[in-house]
């Protein structure tokens, strides 16, 4: 059994576990949006005093904080106990695509030129993770939602504002692969 | 107690998304290449159960555990917003390979680099919230 879970999980099973979790929340009182808890930090930090935005109830929203500790407990549990090791299986073309941009075939579930602590505390490393971290904190905020609370929630709700920003996300998206990472990688 | 339910729900979340290789930076440049079903099977998987759930909880006006109506709030009408935000959110979710969910659970998974991209994102809310008045919306 356990074995049979170690393996990588085909896309349905995640699907439907996230309409699940989407679902389990609605019937919590809640709703699913996981940037939220980002400005939430913000205000528990104190953001609060400067600056209106910041001044909320955030601690309605404590029941998102513990999400976000559970799936930092998830992650875990998932790389400790249920996994198999086996590199990310991506499809052919991709490795080869990335292999010209100076981005190995994968051996784990992230590559080492980004993740790794040597990589990331070079100038070019820290800066993408710095600010690709920013654009999305900045983003996700602007459009008032991010993959959770837009692409699943927002369309699942048939809301026009959410397929807008779903475009925005791959227009960005799309930006940042084809023209900025050949020109940064 | 009443809160655990919550840190299963989040356990649930950070196990699918690592099993499901959601959290990876590969899948991420796979997907924006269009060059595998995965993402968009997971996706599109989690949005049409997730529409047809929403249905039917409106169509019989469901309530939640602790008997409250469940409402669903429409997001307010705007185009610019939407797309210059949910740009910039693409701009960095394709360069760290992480949006916000997945952040945390790399955090789980002991890639301890995505902090950088955490702190970014925490910067990144802070100063929206700081010129948020000047932008068109």
């Amino acid at each position: 059994m356990l074995e049979f879970i170690s393996q990588p999980w085909p896309w349905y099973t995640s699907g439907i576990v996230i309409a699940f979790i989407m679902v389990l929340l609605l019937f919590f009182g809640k709703s699913f949006g996981f940037s939220s808890n980002l400005r939430v930090i913000c205000s528990a930090c104190g953001a609060g005093k400067k600056l209106k935005f910041f001044d909320y109830d955030w601690r309605a929203q404590t029941w998102n904080l513990l999400f976000l500790v559970g799936a930092i407990i998830g992650g875990f549990i998932a790389a400790e106990f249920l996994s198999s090791g086996e590199p990310v299986q991506i499809s052919q073309a991709t490795i080869q695509d990335l292999q010209q941009l100076g981005i190995s075939a994968p051996d784990g579930m992230q590559p080492s030129e980004i993740f790794s602590l040597s990589a990331a505390f070079t100038l070019k490393g820290f800066l993408i993770l710095l600010l690709g971290g920013f654009a999305i904190g900045f983003g996700a905020r602007y459009a008032g939602g991010c993959t959770s609370g837009h692409a699943i929630s927002g369309i699942s709700n048939l809301q026009l504002p959410s397929l807008i920003a779903v475009i925005g996300f791959f227009i960005g998206g799309l930006i940042t692969t084809f023209v900025l990472l050949p020109l940064i990688l | 107690m009443k809160s655990i339910k919550f840190i299963i729900a989040g356990i649930l979340f950070g196990i699918v998304m690592s099993k499901s290789e959601a959290i990876s930076w590969y899948r991420i440049q796979e997907m924006f290449r269009f060059q595998d079903f995965h993402m968009y099977g997971i996706i599109g998987t989690a949005v049409v159960l997730g529409t047809i759930a929403t249905f039917v909880i409106k169509k019989f006006k469901l309530r939640d555990i602790q008997g409250n109506p469940i409402v669903f709030t429409p997001k307010e009408k705007s185009v610019s917003r939407y797309l210059i935000g949910g740009t910039i959110f693409g701009l960095g979710w394709a360069l760290t390979g992480a949006c916000p969910g997945p952040m945390f659970v790399n955090v789980g998974f002991s890639y301890w680099a995505i902090f950088i991209a955490i702190a970014g994102a925490l910067s990144g809310t802070y100063v929206y919230g700081a010129i948020k008045d000047r932008l068109p919306h």
